[in-house]
């Protein structure tokens, strides 16, 4: 069995509620913290943690800590990050879901360290179910004296609320989420200033991700050192894993990192294999926006070592041959999968998904959904997967936020890897049917019309 | 609908109210979308020009302020809507576990288009962006709450209890939840 660090408890009867939470030891990190650290000391500890930011970029969390600015007399903001709304992802729910209180309790040792007074947990309007589930989880931390004014009879207050967006991927951004947060529409901001400077209402700010600010819990109650010993090199820690697709046994896994990929598919343990006993054709390794690799390409890197689940390991290779570990989101396709379909499925979520503030992505996301529904349809021609390729060119880097970029790899990887996917729909057009892909239309304005 | 006629009952202005107290003074524009679920799920689900002038004049903020973030946003409807909206995921790993076949049979079922509400105005049929239960695909949500591992008989029961049931579901419906 794999070491578990976050999710040890989640199937306990009652872990939900207070009293079972605490008899497992919760809230110590809150009273290890607040009693017997200073807030530098815990912004060291999570440093020495080596812990990487697990929404997807992989930022590290002591590193981003630190930069929070501190001017005299204005207030400093913890949000979490739990839109959770890139394809293939479904672990921040399951935790949250499963064990409340401990994003509460990383919230509240997490706001201590920045010195934060409230915070806001910004989470999906999807996910409104959770919302009750989460501020019955506050409701009970505050009548066990563990949010509100003097926490443990210290000078350290704070209050924690719960915000639900309303249906918008892009929100995910943290300076869209931080735009969502104060009431607007979800375009994200130019950086500088980061978030770290000027966040929400101008204020610094940072803003991390439900497992990342969970993983402030062990890492306080077990020392940084201890939690940097698990795991592999510079992937410190254990990884969330949402497993989905054609796999025996889809779910959320939590992997120490350094798990071979091979190991994650096929062992008992976790996916248990490949559904109908397919044979593999291609992962999604992390969330819909990274390289999707073919079978040989997951299992081992270019020079023949076996991948493991870890940052350096899945990005071995570059763009090449390599792919990112990303949110974690882990999507498996069996023999039987057109890759160039599953193409225009993605590209279809980028393009309702763009904010529309930059031409290169509002535009060129239409554009490369349009051409491939044209190909799916069986009206393709190779020259079209050519325009599908200089499109995302064009898209990579020219836009204000990442989501540009987002739309252009899988694109990219697919082309690179799977070309032969799309020539095969050009080729044979026979049995393609126009109308069947092309369920989107009625999703790009809100209404439903 | 006039203006005037419009107005949240005494339980929910005083969740505004509550809601509003979340944010920093001067701040109030936060609970803008907060208050538009709430609106929506009052107001015959969904946001009509009159219901977007009344939340603007209750968080005192111009209307083109919540007209601009309504239509952003793809949970709220800006028309009329079936008393249940069935919201079928059709992002990637829904798809590769037979998403399509789950819109296809409730639109055969129901005899409306994707985007359509049947003559009854009782369900409305949209696909909709992984809702983050991958694991559990295909999957469809209505109000708050989750179908998951969806099969025809699935749907088929879902939708008769729903009829049968003949209420509307809102996001902010209580769930309980299932065995995750
Ligand atoms: C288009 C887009 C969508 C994103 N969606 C999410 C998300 O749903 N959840 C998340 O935690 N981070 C998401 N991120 C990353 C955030 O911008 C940010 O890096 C993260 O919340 C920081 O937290 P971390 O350092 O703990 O990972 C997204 C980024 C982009 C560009
Ligand atoms: S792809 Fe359907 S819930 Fe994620």
């Amino acid at each position: 069995m794999g070491k578990k660090i976050l999710l040890e408890h989640a199937e306990v009867p009652g872990i939900q509620g207070y009293e079972v939470y605490r008899e497992k030891g919760g809230y110590r990190s809150v009273e290890k913290a607040l009693k017997t650290m200073s807030a530098e000391q815990v912004v060291e500890e999570v440093k020495t943690s080596g812990v990487r930011g697990r929404g997807g970029a992989g930022f590290p969390a002591g590193m981003k800590w630190s930069f929070l600015a501190k001017p005299e007399g204005v207030p400093r903001y913890l949000v979490c990050n739990a839109d959770e709304s890139e394809p293939g992802t479904f672990k921040d729910r399951y935790l949250m879901s499963k064990i409340p209180h401990l994003l509460i309790e990383g919230m509240i040792t997490a706001s201590y360290a920045l010195g934060a007074n409230t915070s806001y947990i910004y989470i999906r309007g999807e996910y409104y179910y959770l919302i009750g589930i989460l501020e019955k989880a506050i409701e009970e931390a505050y009548a066990n004296g563990w949010l509100g004014k003097n926490i443990l009879g210290t000078d350290f207050s704070h209050d924690l609320y719960v915000h639900p967006g309303a249906g918008a991927y892009i929100c995910g951004e943290e300076t869209a989420l931080l735009e969502s947060l104060e009431g607007k529409r979800g375009n994200p901001r130019m950086k500088p200033p980061f978030p770290a400077v000027k966040g929400l209402y101008d204020c610094p700010t940072v803003v991390n991700n439900v497992e990342t600010i969970a993983a402030v819990v062990p890492i306080i109650n077990d020392g940084g050192e201890a939690y940097a010993n698990i795991g592999i090199g510079r992937s410190t820690g254990t990884k969330l894993i949402s497993a989905s697709g054609h796999i025996k046994k889809p779910g959320v896994y939590e992997v120490e990192m350094g798990l071979p990929v091979e190991e994650f598919i096929y062992s008992d343990e976790y996916c248990g294999g490949i559904l109908n006993d397919k044979k593999l054709k291609a992962v999604v390794a992390g969330g819909s926006s990274v390289p999707i690799l073919p079978a040989d390409l997951i299992l081992t890197t270019a020079n023949g070592e076996p991948r493991l689940m870890s940052y350096e390991s899945l990005s071995d290779g570059g763009f090449q041959t390599g792919t990112m570990l990303g949110s974690g989101g882990f999507i498996v396709m069996d023999e039987t999968t057109n890759i160039a379909k599953n193409l225009y499925n993605f590209t279809r979520f980028y393009h309702h998904e763009s904010c529309g503030q930059c031409s290169p992505c509002r535009e060129g996301t239409a554009w490369m959904e349009k051409i491939l529904h044209k190909v799916l349809a069986g009206k393709g021609s190779m020259e079209d997967i050519d325009l599908l390729w200089d499109i995302q060119t064009k898209i990579d880097g020219n836009t204000i936020c990442p989501l540009g970029e987002a739309a252009s790899w899988p694109v990219a990887s697919a082309i690179r890897h799977f070309r032969q996917d799309f020539e095969e729909l050009v080729k044979n057009p026979a049995g393609l049917d126009e109308t069947r892909y092309y369920y989107h239309c009625n999703n790009i304005n809100p209404e439903v019309a | 609908m006039s203006t005037e006629e419009i107005k949240f009952s005494e339980e929910s202005l005083a969740l505004v109210k509550k809601t509003i107290a979340k944010y920093p003074e001067g701040r109030q524009k936060s609970a803008l979308l907060p208050i538009l679920h709430l609106a929506q799920a009052e107001f015959d689900g969904w946001l009509s020009v009159p219901v977007m002038d009344y939340v603007a004049s209750l968080l005192d903020i111009q209307p083109i302020e919540v007209y601009e973030v309504a239509s952003f946003y793809s949970m709220f409807n800006l028309k009329p809507v079936g008393k249940c909206i069935l919201e079928v995921c059709h992002t990637s790993s829904c798809w590769l576990r037979g998403a399509d076949d789950i819109v296809d049979h409730i639109s055969n079922k129901l005899n409306i288009k994707v985007g359509e509400t049947t003559a009854d105005g009782m369900f409305t049929l949209k696909t909709v962006e992984c809702l983050g239960s991958c694991g559990s695909a295909p999957m469809l949500m209505c109000g708050s709450q989750y179908h998951e591992h969806l099969t025809f008989e699935k749907v088929d029961g879902l939708i008769d209890n729903l009829r049968n049931e003949n209420k509307r579901t809102t996001y902010l419906d209580e769930v309980k939840v299932e065995n995750y």
